[in-house]
């Protein structure tokens, strides 16, 4: 399970519209139960409405961030604009890792939907996301 | 020299575990090329066959990215901190 406060789900949400017409990105950081306690936006260095990359500056802050805070970098987010939030064949051969979550958020409808994923070995698994006030 | 290489979650499977260790090179190349020899299942995550860095792994060496000092050439002196960063990256391909 995830849990997002509903400042970080409106964060991530921001972060995603902002990058329109492209894909937004951004990392969590947390705890290793799951729970979200920063959020570190990217900028899309894909630049693009079909792919998303994350700045691997932003990458090696978040890192050495969740170091000095003994946190973890537990995941990452991005948007799909225009279709649903479900990890597409390239979203689960670039997901590597199988102790993040894989958070999608969907701009396709409104109100925008997000889903959060475990993906392991390239199965993926829906999780549930707990949205704290 | 010894610097200190910082390894990714993903990649410590395949590297006995460790989140630190210390490496021995005088240039990144060198470093890497001596990883893949104790670690051969990461080779293809670090380098390309012609021996440049693989597409989707950012090195720094402290704050540098190394694609602009120059790649797998560019230097590593005793103390420096090497950190590997797969790319992080997906889209609706």
């Amino acid at each position: 399970m995830l849990t997002l406060s509903s400042t970080q789900r409106d964060a991530i949400l921001a972060t995603c519209i902002r990058a329109l017409p492209n894909e937004g990105c951004g990392l969590l950081l947390g705890t290793s139960d799951g729970v979200v306690r920063e959020i570190a936006a990217s900028r899309n260095v894909a630049d693009s409405a079909k792919v998303y990359e994350i700045d691997p500056r932003v990458l090696l802050r978040a890192y050495r961030r969740a170091d000095e805070e003994d946190l973890e970098v537990l995941g990452v987010f991005h948007s799909h604009t225009h279709s649903e939030p479900y990890p597409s064949p390239t979203d689960v051969r670039q997901a590597p890792d199988p102790s993040w979550h894989y958070v999608i958020v969907s701009l396709r409808d409104t109100p925008a939907d997000l889903c959060s994923y475990r993906v392991v070995d390239e199965v993926v698994s829906a999780e549930p996301v707990l949205f704290l006030d | 020299m010894a610097a200190v290489l910082r390894i990714p979650t993903v990649l410590r499977p395949a590297m006995g575990g460790e989140s630190v260790i210390a490496v021995e090179g005088s240039t990144v190349g060198e470093v890497l090329l001596k990883l893949t020899k104790t670690y051969p299942a990461i080779k293809s995550q670090l380098l390309n066959d012609d021996g440049t860095l693989h597409r989707f792994l950012n090195v720094y060496v402290n704050d540098d990215d190394v694609r602009y000092l120059g790649g797998v050439e560019a230097s590593v002196t005793n103390n420096d901190e090497i950190t590997l960063l797969p790319a992080v990256a997906g889209g609706v391909w």
